[in-house]
């Protein structure tokens, strides 16, 4: 029961994490005794549990998971969602909210294509393409507010431990935030000012999610940045 | 028309000191330089030099497979692409694919395959687009290294990266890392592709003719190289985000303004 590489540094896939009988979590594979990292990554160690995290890679679904997607097809029963995934996903009619049953109207009066959608992956196994609802509070057509795009890989950090990281940015940009697990970001604010400097602020967690202190240099960076819109 | 002059054949491969044209020992490689992410649309990307050679690859994946057919229920499928650019060698390449680039392709792709972690992503591709901007010998080798890297930084999972070298025979003697002039005038060449702790050879070729116990000794050269790569391949990727680490850590803090 030895780690063998040092906890929150950058792994890359084939080298060397612990030896003995650890618990194995994700991105991390055993030969006999000794446990690889399986991709680039940031290792973390939870108890007797070796998982890397990732720091790059696409988003792959999950049932329970928030997402937003776009809408690239309108078919007669359902949508087509480009949840930025390897594979695309189907919105069923019957996942919509509204009265059940057979429904005369066309789809695209409802979402048409290139609209964003804030829905739930409601199943994934692998086996067939993921399955969404929109049935929830806050689900649906999203007409307002910003997109921001970032990988998938970085989410864990914007939200970071215990939701740390997503909460500052909400109180100090005061915006409304809303992560997708696909790695995409919605941002409300009161004005256009507040939208860009949540958004460079989302930009800046992308880019620096592996270092260390994050929290406080993004807390610096939207203060410095109010500075300026004052003396403007 | 102007006629550029035909390269000439060296008249010794190896000088009198024991050095090769390009003043190697026998058992040296070429000056390597590797660099990762260097494409920002592409999902993961890599550059090599080795020697005279530069090769730029491109991995998108794992992603929707197209055509649907050739997709597999249970595992993603691996789609490798060499692909030689019409001013990458001393001719003009057609840049139509040629026999010997879909050979190399397949090769690549099989000493990839292993290390992939395809299992886990059924029903998908992983595209890896290997272009050679300028080729000197030994380019697919310097491709799977390259390749790998790629991968490794389109966060792929994988077992390890695969590193590739050649080993050959010029003179009657065994050298390592065989440029273009050594592969062409000499005896004999081997590229070998190592996944260095599984200790799985994933590429295995040979041209020319060896004596049984001059492979075994040109084989343990070429593993030796190999691990001597794959540190190299490690380092490269790993400092992709040691730069922006330190860069974001030294920072002054922000300054706050009365």
């Amino acid at each position: 029961m030895v780690i063998v590489a040092e906890p929150k540094q950058v792994v890359s896939p084939g080298e060397l994490l612990a030896e003995g009988d650890h618990l194995l979590g994700d991105n991390a594979f055993r030969i006999g005794t000794q446990i690889y990292s399986a991709c680039i990554g940031i290792l973390e160690v939870d108890g007797n549990r070796v998982f890397v995290v990732p720091l790059k890679g696409n988003y792959f679904p999950r049932s329970g998971d928030l997402v937003a997607g776009r809408v690239v097809d309108v078919g007669l029963s359902g949508w087509s969602v480009d949840i930025r995934a390897p594979y695309e996903a189907m919105l069923p009619a019957s996942e919509t909210p509204g009265p059940r049953g057979p429904r005369r109207r066309d789809l695209s009066t409802s979402y048409d294509v290139g609209d964003i959608v804030l829905a739930e992956v409601l199943a994934f196994d692998r086996t067939r393409d993921p399955l969404l609802t929109v049935k929830g509070p806050g689900l649906g057509k999203i007409s307002t507010g910003r997109v921001v795009e970032i990988s998938a890989a970085k989410i864990p950090r914007l939200i970071g431990r215990k939701g740390s990281m997503i909460s500052m940015l909400k109180k100090e940009t005061d915006c409304q935030i809303t992560v997708g697990q696909n790695g995409v970001v919605l941002v409300w604010g009161k004005s256009p000012h507040n939208e860009h400097v949540a958004v460079e602020a989302i930009y800046m967690v992308e880019r620096e999610a592996h270092t260390r202190g994050l929290t406080d240099r993004i807390r610096d960076m939207i203060s410095k940045s109010r500075m300026v819109e004052q003396v403007a | 028309m102007n006629k550029l002059p035909e390269p000439k054949q060296p008249e010794k491969l190896i000088d009198e000191k024991g050095l090769r044209i390009d003043g190697r020992r026998l058992d040296q490689l070429r000056p390597i330089k590797l660099e990762v992410g260097v494409l920002d649309k592409a999902d993961g990307s890599a550059y090599i030099e080795q020697g005279k050679n530069k090769i730029l690859v491109a991995v998108y994946g794992p992603r929707e497979a197209h055509p649907k057919h050739i997709a597999m229920p249970e595992r993603a499928v691996i789609r490798a692409r060499y692909h030689m650019a019409p001013f990458s060698v001393d001719e003009r390449k057609s840049p139509a694919p040629s026999r010997r680039e879909m050979e190399l392709s397949k090769v690549i792709r099989e000493s990839l395959e292993p290390v992939v972690l395809t299992d886990l992503y059924p029903r998908t591709t992983i595209d890896v687009f290997i272009e050679v901007l300028q080729s000197d010998g030994g380019s697919r080798c310097a491709a799977i290294t390259a390749a790998s890297l790629a991968l490794a930084d389109a966060g792929i999972p994988m077992k390890e990266m695969v590193a590739a070298c050649a080993v050959g025979k010029i003179e009657g003697k065994l050298a390592l890392d065989l440029s273009d002039a050594e592969d062409k005038y000499g005896d004999a060449d081997i590229p070998v592709a190592l996944v260095p702790n599984a200790g799985l050879v994933t590429l295995l070729q040979m041209d020319g003719h060896l004596t049984i116990a001059e492979f075994e000794q040109g084989f343990g050269m070429a593993l030796e190289a190999c691990k001597t790569l794959h540190a190299m391949q490690r380092e490269a990727l790993k400092k992709k985000y040691a730069t922006v680490k330190e860069e974001a850590e030294e920072a002054p803090p922000a300054e706050v303004v009365a």
